[in-house]
């Protein structure tokens, strides 16, 4: 089973979005060490494709802390993954809600970050 | 059965000097003035939180400084939703036979006792620590995002939105107590300061400084009682991101729970006290319990329903976006409101003779629902 340490985490400063799922057809995207609808204790640590459909987006004028403030106004959206999960990201502004997208890793006040862009240029 | 037997309210808005515990003193003693006891006529206590003040321990904190020595008392934690739960708190309290006359209190110094970039990094503090904070997300993005998705699913417009910022600042020009009593238009709504889109300046309540405080009790003591008839809650998730649905909520299911306590149904409420942290929360609130069909909240606004002399009034203090937010005093200022409305006390607010009241609040992102029905004597 995999822990997720081998596996590309945004969360951990790497170029990749981790999820999790269970056996009893649950997947999601907060890490825990068990599956919050079954409750069993071997979840599925996986690497994500990084494809998915813009559910939600908001443009944020007003940064929290004065590092972020040089970005704003950017783009945050939220993202129905393929696999099944939805996430929280950064997107480009041109977003629609419905939009097929795919995440690329971007620098965000020294962290980074997975930003998706439109998903058809190939 | 308990009763709402006093209510003290402070302005709301910049208390300069005053902390955490002055704001909760001054909400306190008022609440006790108006339901005529005194310290030793309370056994129970119950206090929220404050951002400002974080303690392990708040409600011995305030007992010891207010004079209180209390044979039940504990704090809460349910962000916006805190001041409702308190009240059900007490209600439970009161019913379990654990207490007799339980004070209700809260109030922060929030807007003049921290520097606004560390309000708003507190407040974000309700997104994820590991998924979301470090996007450089904030509550009102949190809220665009919900609004985002509801207007792409419901006929709902920026304008539409802006009715409900017009309704309760037209509301609280009447209150002497409120942080914003300028009138305010839709086309002022509508060019504000962006701040997270389609969430603008006027769109969101504002950081305030306040106090609130209310006293339940078995027996209706005095005239100004006000009876706690139905309690419901629903707590669907904590973070945006891990909603099943940025259009349900749990805010119908809560209000089902309260209104089937109650023995009482929704057509039968004639006052309405709606947590309102921003337009969009007001909008859907009202929506998803019912109060106004989908994507027509705006609407019913602009024709007057809600207005004090509408067929529902709404919020006629000016809720959080006019009267004003200190965190948990926030929900309390609307049920004051309420308890005033339904003791035709009110004033020149007054609206009619409202005889059942239903009120709804949120915390985080429309993360927890509580909603109590109230009552005239």
């Amino acid at each position: 089973m995999s822990t997720g340490h081998d596996l590309a985490d945004w969360t951990r400063g790497e170029a990749g979005i981790v999820y999790q799922r269970c056996g009893c057809g649950a997947a999601w995207y907060f890490r825990r060490a068990f599956c919050p609808r079954c409750g069993r204790l071997d979840p599925q640590t996986v690497q994500a494709s990084g494809r998915g459909t813009v559910y939600a987006s908001s443009l944020n004028h007003r940064a929290p802390t004065e590092t972020l403030r040089p970005y704003a106004p950017y783009l945050i959206v939220l993202v129905d993954a393929e696999e099944g999960f939805r996430m929280m990201a950064h997107g480009d502004r041109t977003l629609r809600i419905g939009e097929r997208v795919q995440a690329r890793f971007v620098d965000f006040g020294g962290t980074l970050v997975p930003y998706f862009e439109k998903a058809e240029k190939k | 059965m308990s009763w709402i037997v006093g209510v003290g309210l402070t302005p709301y808005g910049k208390h300069p000097g005053r902390s955490t515990l002055d704001l909760m003193s001054d909400a306190a003693a008022a609440a006790l003035a108006d339901a005529a006891l005194g310290r030793e006529d309370v056994d129970g206590l119950i206090c929220g939180y404050s951002t400002t003040l974080p303690h392990l321990m708040l409600s011995t904190l305030f007992a010891e400084h207010f004079g209180l020595r209390p044979t039940y008392a504990h704090a809460m934690q349910l962000g916006g939703a805190t001041g409702f739960a308190m009240a059900m708190a007490a209600h439970l309290a009161i019913e379990s036979g654990a207490a007799r006359r339980l004070l209700v209190v809260a109030g922060e110094n929030r807007l003049t006792g921290q520097s606004r970039d560390v309000a708003v990094q507190t407040l974000a503090q309700v997104g994820h620590a590991v998924y979301e904070v470090p996007l450089g997300a904030t509550i009102p993005a949190y809220y665009g995002l919900v609004a985002s998705r509801y207007m792409h699913e419901h006929d709902t417009s920026e304008a539409d939105l802006a009715e409900l910022a017009v309704l309760m600042r037209a509301h609280a020009a009447t209150h002497p107590g409120a942080q914003f009593r300028e009138p305010i238009t839709v086309a002022d709504v509508l060019a504000s300061k962006p701040v997270a889109s389609p969430m603008k300046l006027l769109d969101c309540c504002p950081v305030s400084d306040g106090g609130a405080a209310f006293v339940v009790a078995r027996e209706p003591l005095g005239e100004r009682c006000v009876k706690i008839r139905g309690t419901g809650q629903a707590h669907t998730h904590q973070h945006v991101s891990a909603a099943a649905s940025l259009t349900e909520f749990g805010a119908a299911a809560s209000v089902r729970v309260a209104l089937a306590r109650a023995g009482t149904m929704l057509s039968d409420i004639d006052y309405a006290a709606i947590y309102d942290s921003f337009t969009i929360t007001l909008t859907i609130l009202l929506e998803e319990i019912g109060l106004a069909p989908r994507g027509r909240a705006g609407r019913l606004a602009r024709e007057g329903y809600f207005s004090r002399d509408g067929r529902l009034p709404l919020n006629t203090h000016g809720g959080l976006l006019s009267y004003g937010h200190c965190g948990v005093g926030g929900a309390m200022a609307h049920l004051v409101e309420a308890h005033l409305q339904l003791t035709r006390r009110a004033g020149a607010r007054q609206a009619g003779q409202p005889r059942l009241a239903l009120l709804h609040g949120d915390g985080g992102v429309l993360s927890s629902h509580l909603s109590l029905v109230l009552e005239a004597a």
